[in-house]
């Protein structure tokens, strides 16, 4: 299955790039999706992620041709 | 319910006023709370030059109308308007417009409160502050109040 990865603000600078593009096992979950793209670097503490611009948590399973975000807590407003 | 996200300065009293005269409101209301945001010159001991804002485009806009659908369905809010300014903001420049129209004030208070802080805790945007003294530094959390 391929999926859309994409980092945002602090974590897109630490990873070096906005997006990747990953295979994955099917039934594969968000946080397969992690280990995929960012190899050995740990999902760092409190990372947050959303799949399909909705919030979804590291053990939510992912479907091919979806979207899969990664970035640090939010500080609009 | 309107959410806009703002690539340019907005004068929030402006876009109150637009709003509202080009709204269906009409003399529905009798009461509108109004919340700003705007940037300020310091945060934890360091004077700030300029600041960056980024979003999600696409999840940003979905989340601002989940939590004013949100909202609705708590409270009996006639109308609400959200404004975030996104790009590189210099101080006292507003970040944020938040304004409720409801019949009484209650609704129009704490659909308001509850729309800010929701914003501030779940709507995907990020600060980069630039330093006077050099260098910039992501915001890594809001003050909690």
């Amino acid at each position: 299955m391929s999926i859309q990865v994409r980092y945002f603000a602090a974590l897109r600078e630490r990873m070096g790039r906005e997006h990747d593009q990953v295979d994955v096992f099917p039934e594969a979950t968000v946080a397969a999706v992690w280990a995929r793209a960012a190899g050995d670097t740990p999902l760092p503490t409190n990372t947050l992620c959303a799949v399909n611009m909705e919030y979804a948590e590291p053990s939510a399973s992912v479907r091919d041709g979806d979207e899969v975000a990664f970035f640090p807590p939010v500080t609009g407003g | 319910m309107t959410i806009v996200i703002r690539p340019q300065a907005f004068d929030p009293w402006q876009e109150l006023q637009d709003y509202q005269r080009a709204s269906k409101l009409g003399a529905s209301f009798g009461a509108t709370a109004v919340f700003v945001g705007s940037m300020r010159d310091f945060n934890e001991g360091e004077t700030v030059q300029a600041m960056r804002l980024e979003h999600y485009q696409g999840m940003t806009e979905r989340h601002l109308e989940k939590i004013c659908q949100q909202a609705q369905s708590r409270w009996d809010m006639l109308d609400c308007l959200i404004v975030h300014r996104v790009g590189e903001l210099r101080p006292s420049d507003p970040i944020v417009l938040v304004a409720v129209w409801s019949a009484h004030r209650a609704a129009a208070f704490d659909a308001s409160r509850f729309l800010m802080e929701e914003l501030k805790s779940s709507a995907p945007f990020w600060k980069k502050e630039q330093l006077a003294a050099g260098g910039g530094r992501w915001v890594e959390k809001n003050s909690p109040g």
